[in-house]
């Protein structure tokens, strides 16, 4: 599903990652911690393509990201659900057609799929909220609003940066709870996390690995986490 | 994308697609009023065209290849001069024909003047000869002299000469119609594409969110254009029935009174006002697509 062969990332300050050899296959359930700066982001965003490695492979769904074109991009986006560190929403436009977006551009008929879209919002309790604008949503509602709309259009690969950034211990194990549904359907999980507690709570769980980027290299960790 | 889909598709519209960009109250209603304005003045450079390139056509047409031979002379000499300018203008290279009006002919052409009354026979009237040049036109001045020496009562009014600067003049106001309409129409573009960059950074964080969703290039480009081309078409229309108006108002005059009461537009005329709103959402759909498309590969 996603394949890292020997990539490097570096920006104008200098090399960030290095070294990567890593396979994600489909179905896992992997979590990613690190030292805030340490590149998780960066890490999270070669794996959706938003960045392209300075040097090394890495394939997405058997492709090249290096070569895509910004169709080819956007076709990648349909597949990889993202839910990002800071949620991008519209703010102008309600939260139920923010989470309808990934349907709307791709020029599907949000209407017609609105027992789909009801079903999802009751599913992350955000059915109250269908109709208020993100900046008056709580932060647990903001990060609920963006697992929905990652995962709308049903993508096989869902990637999540600090998803439990800024919620309660409470509302992290809910969003920790959809998000271990979402793999027991068969979806492949990446979180990105510096919340130990949260990690050792997912373990009881299911089968999930951890991968720990230390001195600018992304390894998996032993199974002491 | 084609460009006939890309319209196609503007045409048949999406609301919700339109919903992704804000609105933007400000420049939407600059950008309504730059249209408004900018097809109200194309409205009367092309009025300006059509009246002086009517204008030019008149005077270079009706008059254009005739000149006319005055013989004034006392009663007694009348005749023989006449005939002497007519062997002259009979033997001179560059003149089609050369015809003496008759007494109902010249009478006629005084009527306007003195009434129908005149009594044209005993009243000194001078005999006109009415002179047709062919293509190549004829050497005036050599003529002129000849006539002194055969009938020195002869005076060669030549039309084509003091009709020349009018027409050029008119067909220079045309051209300056044209280029007017030609400047309007870069200034619309120039103008559309200064308010399409504005919005276009002002959204920036919108586009950012609508790529990391899926969207494509096309469709936020579209989204852009769209609101562009429709803002530009209605301001267009306003400001083209305003002109049509205001044209239409122009005080009247007899047919032919002069320039300025001649500047309205006449008969199917009238529907060559109604390009101007479609031009000028052509216009906006053509300079928001490159300025949206130039952005969008900047905005990485
Ligand atoms: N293109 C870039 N230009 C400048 N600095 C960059 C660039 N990309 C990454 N960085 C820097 O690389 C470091 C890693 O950034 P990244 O966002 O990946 O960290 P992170 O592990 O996600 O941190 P956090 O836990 O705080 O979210 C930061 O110091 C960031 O400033
Ligand atoms: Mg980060």
């Amino acid at each position: 599903m996603i394949e890292f062969q020997d990539v490097a990332y570096s920006y104008g300050g200098g090399e960030l990652l290095t070294g990567i050899d890593l396979s994600l296959p489909q179905g896992s359930f992997h979590f990613l911690t690190g030292p805030s700066g340490a590149g998780k982001t960066t890490f999270l965003k070669l794996c959706y393509g938003e960045l392209v490695p300075s040097s090394g492979r890495i394939e997405l769904f058997g492709r090249d990201v290096r070569g895509m074109s910004r169709d080819d991009i956007a076709w990648l986006r349909r597949r990889v659900g993202v839910v990002h560190q800071d949620c991008q929403f519209l703010d102008h436009l309600p939260l139920e057609e923010n989470v309808a977006l990934p349907l709307t551009v791709a020029g599907r008929d949000a209407g017609a799929e609105a027992a789909d879209l009801k079903e999802l919002l009751a599913w992350v309790g955000l059915s109250k909220q269908r109709g208020s604008l993100p900046p008056e949503l709580s932060g647990g509602e903001r990060q609920r609003a963006a697992l929905a709309r990652a995962i709308i259009m049903a993508p096989e690969v869902i990637v999540a940066d600090e998803p439990t950034g800024n919620v309660d211990w409470e509302m992290s194990l809910r969003l920790l709870q959809l998000l271990v549904e979402l793999h027991r359907m068969g979806k492949t999980i990446l979180i990105a996390t510096h919340d130990i507690n949260l990690i050792r709570a997912a373990k009881q769980q299911t089968q999930a690995r951890v991968l720990r980027i230390r001195n600018r290299q992304v390894q998996l960790a032993g199974a002491d986490l | 994308m084609s460009l006939g889909a890309d319209l196609l598709a503007m045409a048949t519209g999406d609301r919700q697609a339109d919903r992704v960009v804000p609105p933007t109250g400000f420049t939407a209603r600059l950008t309504l009023f730059t249209a408004a304005a900018m097809a109200f003045l194309a409205v009367f450079a092309l009025a300006l065209s059509l009246a002086t390139g009517r204008l030019a056509d008149r005077w270079s047409d009706a008059l254009a290849r005739t000149a006319t031979v005055r013989i004034s002379a006392p009663m007694g000499q009348v005749e023989a001069q006449t005939q002497a300018a007519l062997r002259v203008l009979e033997t001179t290279p560059g003149i089609a024909s050369a015809r003496p009006l008759g007494d109902a002919e010249q009478r006629a052409l005084l009527e306007p003047w003195f009434g129908p009354d005149l009594p044209v026979d005993t009243l000194p009237i001078p005999q006109l000869i009415e002179v047709v040049e062919t293509g190549d036109g004829y050497d005036a001045q050599g003529l002129r002299l000849r006539l002194q020496a055969e009938a020195p009562g002869a005076v060669l009014d030549d039309h084509t000469r003091w009709r020349a600067p009018l027409v050029r003049a008119a067909e220079r106001l045309r051209l300056l119609g044209i280029l007017s309409m030609a400047l309007i129409a870069a200034a619309t573009g120039a103008m559309i594409t200064l308010a399409a960059n504005a919005a276009l950074n002002a959204n920036a964080q919108v586009i950012r969110v609508l790529r990391l969703v899926g969207a494509r290039d096309v469709y936020i480009a579209r989204a852009f254009v769209r609101r562009f081309t429709l803002r530009a078409l209605s301001g267009a229309a306003a400001g083209t029935v305003l002109a049509m108006i205001a044209i239409a108002l122009l005080p009247g005059a007899e047919t032919g009174g002069g320039f300025l009461t001649g500047l309205g537009f006449q008969g199917a005329g009238w529907l060559w006002p109604l390009v101007i709103p479609p031009l000028a959402a052509l216009t906006a759909f053509w300079a928001t697509r490159t300025a949206a498309f130039r952005a969008l590969r900047e905005l990485m």
